[in-house]
């Protein structure tokens, strides 16, 4: 399931610590299109906020990206976009 | 009933049966034929080609949303005889039951099936019930066969699709088969995908009244291995190329997001209430209209065409991709399996 | 505009794809390491919309099909002993060992469970303490932080009816392998996407120096891919043996160490078997001893088997584009889509595959 969309983290329970410090996993509750999931955020790069998207695998976050993160590649598409519709 | 489970005992041809046939079965189901408990129905047939259709069901959760093993046993042999252009006139029921199996849950059944039944008209005049042992079934298991008649005049084959025809699809693709693998697995997916089970006899009827004789060249209900599955089977049937328009094929939106999440496609997914209609392209605005016009074809779209193969080229289906580059589309090989890598 | 809808418009698709024809200017060929890749540029028709100058070839970034026959054996043996449910992802089921599948155990008795995730795996076991759950292991990078963060949960909660049968693969090795004896015929490599995301972009630096390939990590939607491929294609024409990130938004330089600690706290590099390439030193993972009671090759004692491969696959040669399918003599006789030998058969994307399916 290498799902390229990156889901919005709507809710996270739990809390982080070191890898192995916590008895329960935190979750965060992450919706894309429609779908909404539970996913685990124990290998996660950056520990998500509300509001921040996560790119998932196998019911795990492997990667967070800011809302500013998000919009700048967005921005970085539509320039792609734009660039592709002048030539 | 006087117990809350199925027992052996409902199996056995006797008091038992009697009480279970009665009371879970004649009750909702009752007609003239069925109500008699002959060894066989009689029926006074039309005269005409009579079409003649077999199917079981083994379905998987048995509760689905929208609908369940009863609904879907009368649905899919309905189906299979509308295809072929049959009215359908009489249905038989074949259940085996699996020891234990809840009373409750079979009731529930009972209901659907006759629910089934009254909304598209037809009955089940003969019936039958068997009770296995425990583990020997997967609590119920339906064969259903169906007798229908084909009307003068009305020919129709996978074999006659031909170069220059229309490939039209009556609606989402795919509904059926997400919602019984979310079912299925349990998937906690917040997105209201359910089964579109349906009896299609009367949309069948509508395209084939809006059309001259031989207009339309078939019909085709893709269950198992889904549209690709079909559209391969015609190709073969008939000798030709078909060529679809992925941007064209309508996918719910909820379906395409659940089938990029398991990484599935909805073109090999099971539909219960859907059908390929394939027919000479100087009628398409003509059955889309009819489709468009019946509540079970509201989202009915123009997929593709017919061409001829060049040289030794072999039957196949391609689909100009949402992107524009084009693919080969297959047929299933197997379940669809949800992938990781 | 639906967000993936972005990433397959068709009219950037179309100025990409105008873009790569610009700079083509020789014949030029690709190497995409990774499955998803595969699958995508198959799923898309992205190969009918290159210029005739560039030529993709799939290689040895499906993880399943490099799984060695002889593995596959190991765990059809082990879904078939009584009180073990193994549990795996879809893409296993099918893959055939050196006799059976298993799809085919499971329809012997054994007792075989599709998940999403290994997590779901340990979740059966903790519902269920009559079955010992053995979990299939497969995946690159990606995936195997998530086995390790499984198995540091299975510890904590001191589950003793959970087990991984461990078949996990590196990628950077299998690259270094396949370049390191007789020089690529490969112009460059399409980096994976999500590997990339827990290794880093730098990563691939190593390769990109020793073997002069300009690497490019592009993400999955076509969009992603023909990105990738635009700068792979400049990167030739301008001489050049970079590392670029084509996926910003799911891939940094530095990847994520979170992921990788958590992996190295509970998995350790050893040598493993690849199908189509052999041995390939420090690329394989192993249970470490601490976790040893996790590990299904110690709670089973299972012994590494020589299973019978016909001699004469070559896979290695088609993944580097220095042999063509049709010049394995085992294409299409010992090794049809239904009984593969290599994983250029065994994945229905991979080039042997293709080749039989479509005849190109």
């Amino acid at each position: 399931m290498c799902l390229a969309v990156p889901m919005k983290v709507t809710k996270i329970t739990g809390v982080q610590g070191e890898p192995d410090d916590f008895f329960l996993p935190p979750l965060a509750t992450v919706e894309a299109e429609g779908v909404v999931q539970q996913v685990r955020l124990d290998i996660v790069d950056r520990f998500p906020a509300e509001g921040d998207y996560v790119i998932v695998h196998a019911g795990f976050a492997i990667h967070t990206l800011s809302p500013e993160d998000a919009r700048k590649s967005l921005e970085l598409f539509q320039e792609m976009a734009r660039d592709a519709g002048e030539e | 009933m006087k117990t809350d489970r199925v027992l052996l005992d409902h199996g056995s041809g006797g008091l038992a049966t009697r009480e279970l046939v009665r009371e879970v079965f004649l009750s909702r189901l009752s007609n003239p034929s069925l109500s008699r408990l002959e060894d066989s129905a009689v029926l006074d047939m039309p005269g005409g080609r009579i079409a003649y259709t077999t199917d079981s069901y083994v379905v998987d959760p048995v509760f689905f949303p929208g609908g369940d093993i009863g609904s879907l046993a009368v649905h899919g042999t309905i189906n299979d005889l509308a295809m072929q252009g049959a009215r359908p006139l009489a249905l038989s029921m074949g259940l085996i039951l699996e020891e234990g199996l809840g009373m409750e849950e079979l009731d529930r059944i009972a209901r659907s099936i006759a629910r089934a039944c009254g909304e598209a008209g037809v009955d089940v005049v003969a019936a039958d019930t068997k009770v296995v042992p425990r583990g020997k079934a997967d609590k119920i298991f339906i064969n259903t066969s169906g007798i229908g008649i084909v009307a003068e005049g009305v020919d129709l084959g996978s074999h006659l699709a031909s170069p220059g025809d229309v490939v039209v699809v009556s609606g989402f693709i795919g509904d059926h088969g997400t919602a019984i693998l979310m079912s299925r697995e349990g998937l906690t997916f917040d997105v209201d995908i359910h089964s579109d089970s349906a009896p299609l006899h009367t949309l069948v009827e509508t395209v084939l009244s809006a059309c001259p004789k031989g207009a339309v060249r078939l019909f085709r209900d893709p269950t198992r291995g889904g549209l690709a599955t079909v559209l391969n089977e015609v190709a073969q049937a008939s000798g030709v190329h078909i060529e679809i328009d992925e941007e064209a094929v309508p996918v719910r939106d909820g379906v395409m997001s659940v089938c990029e999440l398991l990484g599935l496609e909805p073109m090999y997914l099971a539909n219960e209430g859907k059908c390929v209609v394939v027919a000479d392209g100087k009628y398409a605005s003509g059955v889309l209209e009819a489709l468009k016009g019946h509540v079970l074809g509201r989202d009915a779209a123009v997929i593709g065409r017919i061409k001829g193969l060049k040289g030794d080229e072999k039957p196949i289906v391609t689909m100009k991709t949402s992107v524009g580059g084009s693919r080969v589309v297959s047929i299933l090989s197997g379940e669809p399996l949800p992938r990781i890598c | 505009m639906k967000g993936s809808n972005l990433y397959r418009n068709p009219e950037v698709v179309q100025a990409l794809v105008k873009k790569i024809r610009g700079v083509a200017n020789r014949p030029m060929r690709f190497m995409e390491v990774c499955g998803t890749h595969t699958m995508s540029i198959f799923r898309y028709g992205i190969k009918g919309l290159l210029p005739r100058e560039i030529s993709l070839i799939s290689g040895p970034g499906c993880p399943v099909c490099v799984t060695p026959a002889a593995q596959i054996d190991q765990m059809i043996a082990l879904s078939l002993r009584g009180g073990v449910t193994v549990a795996t992802f879809g893409d296993l089921v099918r893959v055939p060992g050196s006799r059976s599948s298993l799809a085919e155990a499971r329809a012997m008795g054994a007792g075989l469970q599709v998940v999403y995730s290994p997590a779901d795996a340990l979740e059966m076991a903790m519902k269920d303490g009559s079955k010992t759950v053995v979990f299939l292991g497969i995946g690159f990078e990606t995936t195997t932080p998530s086995v390790a963060a499984t198995i540091l949960q299975a510890a904590r909660n001191r589950v003793r009816n959970f087990c991984v049968f461990s078949s996990h693969k590196l990628m950077p090795p299998a690259l270094h392998a396949l370049f390191s004896d007789s020089g690529p015929r490969v112009d460059g490599l399409l980096c994976p996407g999500h590997v990339s995301t827990i290794i880093g972009a730098r990563a691939y630096v190593p390769v990109a120096q020793a073997y002069g390939l300009p690497c490019v990590v592009a993400g999955f939607e076509p969009v992603d891919i023909l990105q990738g491929i635009y700068m792979l294609a400049r990167q030739v024409a301008e001489g050049r043996n970079d590392v670029e990130n084509a996926y910003a938004r799911a891939v940094t330089w530095q990847g994520n160490r979170r992921a990788r600690k958590v992996t190295a706290r509970v998995f350790e590099p050893v040598p493993a078997r690849w199908r189509g390439l052999g041995d390939v030193d420090a690329s394989g993972l192993k249970i470490k001893e601490e976790f040893r009671e996790f590990d299904a090759r110690e709670r089973f004692s299972l012994k590494e088997t020589e299973a019978e491969e016909p001699s004469g696959c070559k896979c290695g040669q088609v993944i580097k584009g220095m042999a063509l399918p049709t010049s394995c003599p085992l294409f299409s006789r010992s090794c049809t889509p239904s009984r593969p030998v290599g994983p250029c058969m065994v994945s229905g994307e991979g080039t042997c595959a293709a080749y039989y399916k479509y005849g190109r």
